[in-house]
């Protein structure tokens, strides 16, 4: 379980509350990158069937706390770091994920998980060469996700905070709670932010900016023809 | 006044002004008999008019199924294993043993995080890590370890079942294709770890080669004693 040397690959993490556009920045900058015949792979956060029983169960009976909230998530993430991102980078790949550690870093720290103890579980993973951090005001990502979609869930709207009894409200005030966390995370972890506000052609074309700025392009061509 | 603490910092919306009762551990390799001797001692407290409620490894509701399927099938990777070994142990503290002891009882527990901290530690996680994640662990009034012998090892292991468990064994380590020889291996390793622990965080070592009335006599004194002490 100890730290090997860092592997070949590179890391960019998408990361910004619910609405505030990231899956759709990632997906045109993969194709981006794929255009320009890279090794660029995607990272959903997705889960483990296996761990995924036990989340949902967590989630729908209303089992977790802070804690074990914390912990059934890393558990989560640690399956999908150790299968799919650490071979990847290993592989010598573009990794691009949708959510990454300051994801968790976030939601458990607005539930009051020690910030300390919270690095130190996700101290296996890998910090990213380059964090998106994609910000805009509250009322703009909270009325894209209430226009675009599904019921609230429970956890999601962190109804377990007991901000409100309104669950559409919880998720508003809960959100922007995360808000605030990931913009206090910005500076010490040097998130690239993007303003999610921008016109999605604007975001892309910086995001695009800064990947060839910070990363060498060329080291990550495809040596087979395809 | 509760002199209740955990190692580290307590867990978010977790209150040790309030808990009161006794947490007993005991720690020990598998055929130490350690679950004969929790139930022997349940039955003596409740006798002695105490309120009991045993608690174990793996039996939270919250990850228990997966775990089990995870640990039949060796679906996943040491770490993911250790993480979820660790929600499932917080799970029962937070769902179980807080909940008891607040109410005053004495809570009995079939190993704790020690077993989980050795079996990482074992398989090479780093021991900052390893501490850190169990900080926000009860400690315990006293934990008991009951160590025995390699050759007593064996001979029990031998005779309680007809054969091998594959982690009990290390086999997942890979030291030896032999699971005898993986077996003998696994669990010095083990005793070697626990031994580190048991100074670490001082633990009362029971000498488990003698006979389990003998041992059974042992726990009970010193619980005696420890229930005896005034509650400060």
């Amino acid at each position: 379980m100890k730290q090997a040397a860092s592997p070949p690959g590179v890391l960019v993490a998408f990361e910004g509350i619910d609405g505030s556009g990231k899956t759709t920045q990632l997906r045109l900058a993969l194709q981006w990158l794929r255009g320009q015949q890279c090794r660029a792979v995607p990272s959903e956060w997705s889960s483990s069937e296996l761990v995924m029983g036990a989340t949902v169960r967590g989630k729908n009976r209303r089992l977790l706390t802070p804690t074990t909230f914390s912990l059934v998530h890393a558990t989560d993430f640690a399956d999908r770091y150790e299968r799919q991102i650490l071979p990847m980078l290993k592989g010598g790949c573009i990794v691009l994920a949708d959510r990454y550690i300051f994801t968790s870093f976030a939601r458990d720290g607005v539930r009051g998980c020690n910030p300390d103890w919270l690095r130190k579980l996700y101290s296996f993973a890998r910090l990213p060469d380059l964090t998106f951090f994609f910000d805009l005001p509250l009322h703009t990502a909270i009325g894209r996700t209430l226009d675009s979609r599904m019921e609230l869930e429970y956890f999601d709207a962190g109804m377990d905070l007991e901000l409100s009894m309104d669950i559409v409200e919880s998720y508003r005030l809960y959100q922007g709670r995360i808000l605030e966390f990931y913009r206090q995370m910005a500076l010490p972890h040097r998130f690239v932010a993007i303003d999610g506000s921008a016109s999605i052609h604007a975001q892309q074309m910086e995001i695009r900016r800064h990947i060839e700025q910070t990363l060498q392009l060329s080291r990550f061509r495809r040596r087979a023809a395809s | 006044m509760s002199t209740k603490r955990c190692y580290g910092h307590p867990g978010p919306g977790v209150d040790l002004a309030r808990l009161e009762g006794w947490l007993i551990v005991i720690e020990g390799r598998d055929s130490t008999g350690r679950s004969t001797h929790i139930r022997r001692l349940a039955e003596w407290l409740e006798q002695r008019g105490h309120a009991v409620v045993e608690v174990g490894l793996h039996r939270s509701p919250l990850v228990g199924p997966e775990l089990e399927q995870a640990k039949q099938g060796n679906l996943l990777s040491a770490r993911t294993m250790s993480l979820f070994y660790a929600t499932d142990f917080y799970d029962q503290m937070e769902n179980g043993i807080i909940p008891a002891m607040r109410s005053g009882a004495v809570v009995l527990a079939d190993r704790y995080i020690f077993t989980l901290m050795a079996r990482d530690l074992v398989r090479g996680a780093d021991p900052d890590s390893v501490e850190s994640l169990y900080a926000m662990a009860i400690v315990p009034d006293v934990v008991f370890y009951l160590s025995v012998s390699m050759p007593v090892l064996v001979e029990r292991t031998l005779q309680a079942h007809p054969r091998l468990d594959y982690w009990e064994s290390g086999m997942d380590l890979g030291f030896s294709r032999d699971w005898f020889d993986s077996f003998l291996i696994y669990q010095r390793r083990m005793e070697q770890q626990f031994q580190q622990l048991a100074k670490k965080y001082g633990f009362e070592t029971i000498n488990a080669n003698r006979s389990l009335a003998a041992i059974q006599r042992d726990l009970r004194d010193r619980i005696a004693s420890l229930l005896e002490r005034a509650p400060e």
